[in-house]
């Protein structure tokens, strides 16, 4: 008898796979503003307290610094603490905390002390958040040594992913793209949002299973050009690219490090073209990373200058959302570009 | 730009800006005559389960046991044995001992930093045997105290301080950096007051976990300023945390004196009274009053009436580190001026005063300890010193990032090494 599947979107898979972990492992605690009663403010953690107690899910101060600054502690007497940052731009505060102590800790004492810890934090725009609920900081959580940077694209993914996150022994910044908590964004802001229950991926087991950090996934098998993509970008792509009927190889990341290096290798090898999609700004993006990497293990290989398709240098502007959003336009352009030269 | 309106001048006085200023700069001589010293029994001694707000004065009070004639007085003498207060002593004359090898072995160059923590020996001291050898500490960089008085091995702690070959640390962390889990002593930072939230998560922890263990943690007046250390008093109120906080008020933060962190305005023990947490304000320089006031609370957070915060007012004897030169901004004879004078003779003057104590066996155990500090440092300094041959080898730096090595780090350790190969020959090989 194969475990029950259920149609799951990506509030209810991460909500399971924390409802899980809770389950399996003592240790584990979740925390963060609103997280407790109320269950979250996009319900990733409904029933979680009233089901695991208030000692194991329950609300935080507003207060970044003390979530993150706690976390730290809590690891150090050996659990294993899953906070929320209510929104990927309030992680800032609690940056020092991530950086010069999470990330840090096993490296200067040698191991004496390790942070299993996993942040969980919606990021990305396209739901009208202004400037403070828009952002895509992942580049900083790259740049940080010490701590892994995981984004899953669909529900199925973002369960086997947030558990191998929690599990893992390491810090992970676990970057949940808001803008597809409800269902895929085609990158077409005017038609109606299609439902989870539409995609394959909303079939999630509802016992526990991984999905290993640093391995990409393909999601689109093709010979012309290799699409490099995470988070909300995944499905704007996919569209875009049908769309056009360019015969692309879209991967998935999955996670940005450990980067899955040998399947953008073999990829870009096997299509001599690349095109990097990402809603964050672009100078000093991930994007400029990627670009760097395929430039180094490609460059005979390539037919084109790598393409980078990025939201724009300024801040995520609050009306002008869609016309700073990367979306069909700019994807289209740029991937003209990439196959005439 | 448009421009905000401004305000008609009328005959409104001009507004000024307050930079504060210490009383003394070099040159000056101090005069310490308005440190308000209260008398040795005027401070109460409140029941461990005290609401704080029945206990304010005592944030503005000063806690004290030593008269400065030697005499244990008041509600706070915490009353120990004679075996007790010399194996206090000891502690605190060890710290004195290894503070002065270890700051003349970066004058001789054997390493590149060091920091003593003259005149604050009791605060750790004193603090670290009045809690539970199982407590764990949460410590800032000046707590060499609490790993001397658990016993660490002085080696272990010289050979951190050398980056040498017997450096568990690997030689990744700037000297005094320890880090001792066995010791129930976390790793040390550097980035100030950081420990602190760090510390209430792990109180949380233990009381979430029906532990008995409690956490302390440790700052100076100067990093209270930081973020960090109201994020962890927010979170140890919300959640009565059992947890002690340890404010080390030793006048100076490098060149910036305490009115830098607010205390031209309060005491640091005040900070307490906005958070609804327990507040004390202790003679550091006295360790039978530091000895009781840590009892007090660790006893408070052990019964489940939380957090108490402790200013240990005191005084920095020496520079901040071997990188400063306390001459270039606070007037010389400040130390000797200090009030509350030396913590170590005063626990000396104490137990002479007992009859348990005198001269002759004072001179001896110094004379004891400088032979131990000096043993030790000849075995520490086998396993090398800094700067003088490698001690570590270059694949460690790779190590220890993650639990596993990720492939970027890979290819980065066979850069690293082929670099060494190019510099020492095709033949050198990693140790």
């Amino acid at each position: 008898m194969s475990a029950p599947v259920k149609t799951m979107n990506m509030i209810e898979a991460i909500n399971s796979a924390m409802d899980i972990m809770l389950e399996r492992d003592p240790a584990t605690v979740v925390m963060g503003e609103d997280v407790g009663y109320f269950g979250g403010v996009f319900r990733a953690t409904a029933g979680l307290q009233k089901k695991h107690g208030r000692t194991r899910v329950f609300d935080t101060p507003i207060n970044e610094c003390g979530i993150i600054g706690v976390a730290v502690g809590m690891g150090a007497y050996g659990l294993r603490p899953v906070p929320e940052i209510q929104f990927a731009d309030y992680i800032y505060p609690g940056l020092d905390q991530l950086v010069s102590e999470a990330a840090r800790l096993r490296y200067r004492s040698a191991n004496d002390y390790i942070c299993p810890m996993t942040v969980r934090t919606p990021f990305g725009g396209g739901i009208f958040g202004g400037q403070t609920h828009s952002q895509s900081p992942e580049s900083i959580m790259t740049h940080i040594c010490g701590v892994k940077t995981v984004i899953p694209s669909n529900p199925y993914d973002a369960k086997g992913l947030l558990i191998a996150a929690i599990e893992d022994n390491d810090p992970v910044v676990f970057l949940e793209p808001k803008r597809i908590y409800n269902g895929p964004f085609s990158g077409y802001y005017d038609r109606p949002v299609e439902p989870w229950s539409k995609h394959a991926a909303s079939a999630v087991p509802e016992d526990y299973y991984r999905i290993e950090l640093g391995k990409a996934a393909t999601v689109r098998e093709g010979e012309a050009v290799t699409v490099l993509v995470y988070g909300a970008m995944v499905h704007v792509a996919k569209t875009i690219i049908e769309e056009i009927g360019v015969d692309a190889e879209i991967i998935d990341l999955r996670t940005l490090l450990p980067l899955d290096i040998e399947a953008v290798e073999a990829s870009v090898k096997k299509t001599g073209r690349c095109l990097i999609i990402h809603e964050a700004t672009r100078t000093s993006g991930f994007g400029a990373e990627l670009a760097a990497l395929v430039q180094e293990r490609c460059f005979y290989h390539l037919e084109a200058p790598v393409e980078r398709v990025t939201g724009f240098d300024t801040p995520y502007p609050h009306s002008l959302e869609w016309a700073y959003f990367p979306g069909p336009v700019r994807i289209a352009t740029a991937l003209d570009k990439l196959m005439k030269d | 730009m448009p421009e905000t309106p401004r305000r008609p001048a009328g005959n409104l006085p001009p507004l000024s800006l307050h930079i504060p200023e210490p009383c003394y700069r070099p040159g000056d001589t101090p005069d310490f005559s308005d440190v308000p010293v209260p008398a040795v029994d005027a401070t109460p001694r409140p029941g461990e389960a005290t609401k704080p707000d029945a206990m304010r004065d005592l944030c503005y009070g000063l806690v004290r046991v030593l008269d400065f004639d030697g005499q244990a007085k008041g509600p706070w003498d915490p009353k120990l044995a004679p075996e007790r207060l010399r194996t206090m002593l000891r502690y605190m004359m060890t710290v004195r001992a290894f503070d002065d090898r270890m700051f003349r072995a970066q004058r001789q160059g054997k390493t590149s930093f060091y920091m003593k923590s003259t005149g604050e020996e009791a605060t750790s001291v004193a603090s670290t045997m009045a809690i539970d050898r199982a407590d764990m500490v949460f410590p800032s960089y000046r707590q060499q105290g609490i790993l001397i008085a658990r016993d660490y091995p002085l080696v272990q702690m010289m050979n951190q301080i050398y980056s040498n070959r017997g450096d568990h640390l690997l030689g990744r962390q700037l000297p005094i950096m320890y880090s001792a889990p066995d010791y129930g002593f976390f790793s040390v930072s550097g980035n100030l007051a950081t420990q602190y939230p760090q510390a209430v998560g792990w109180a949380m922890a233990s009381a979430s976990k029906g532990d008995s263990r409690i956490a302390t943690t440790w700052c100076g007046e100067g990093s209270s300023a930081e973020g960090d250390f109201h994020s962890a008093l927010t979170f140890a109120t919300v959640y009565n945390a059992p947890v002690i906080f340890n404010v080390v008020n030793n006048q100076w933060a490098i060149s910036s004196f305490s009115g830098f962190a607010g205390g031209e305005r309060t005491t640091f023990a005040a900070r307490a009274v906005g958070y609804g947490i327990a507040g004390l304000r202790v003679d550091g320089n006295d360790p039978l009053a530091v000895y009781a006031a840590t009892q007090w609370a660790a006893d408070r957070a052990r019964t489940n009436n939380g957090p108490t915060l402790i200013e240990h007012f005191t005084y920095r004897a020496e520079g901040h580190s071997t990188s400063d030169d306390p001459n270039a901004y606070r007037a010389a004879q400040e130390a000797s001026a200090w009030p509350f004078g030396d913590p170590i003779m005063r626990l000396r003057q104490h137990l002479e005063t007992l009859g348990e104590w005198d001269g002759e066996r004072h001179e001896a155990l110094k004379q004891e300890l400088d032979d131990l500090i000096k043993t030790s440092q000849k075995q520490s300094e086998k396993l090398g010193i800094l700067g003088h041959g490698m001690h570590q080898p270059f694949e460690t730096m790779f190590e220890d990032v993650f639990e596993h090595m990720p492939w970027h780090l890979q290819e980065q350790c066979e850069q690293m090494l082929a670099e060494q190969r190019a510099k020492f020959g095709p033949d050198w090989k990693p140790e």
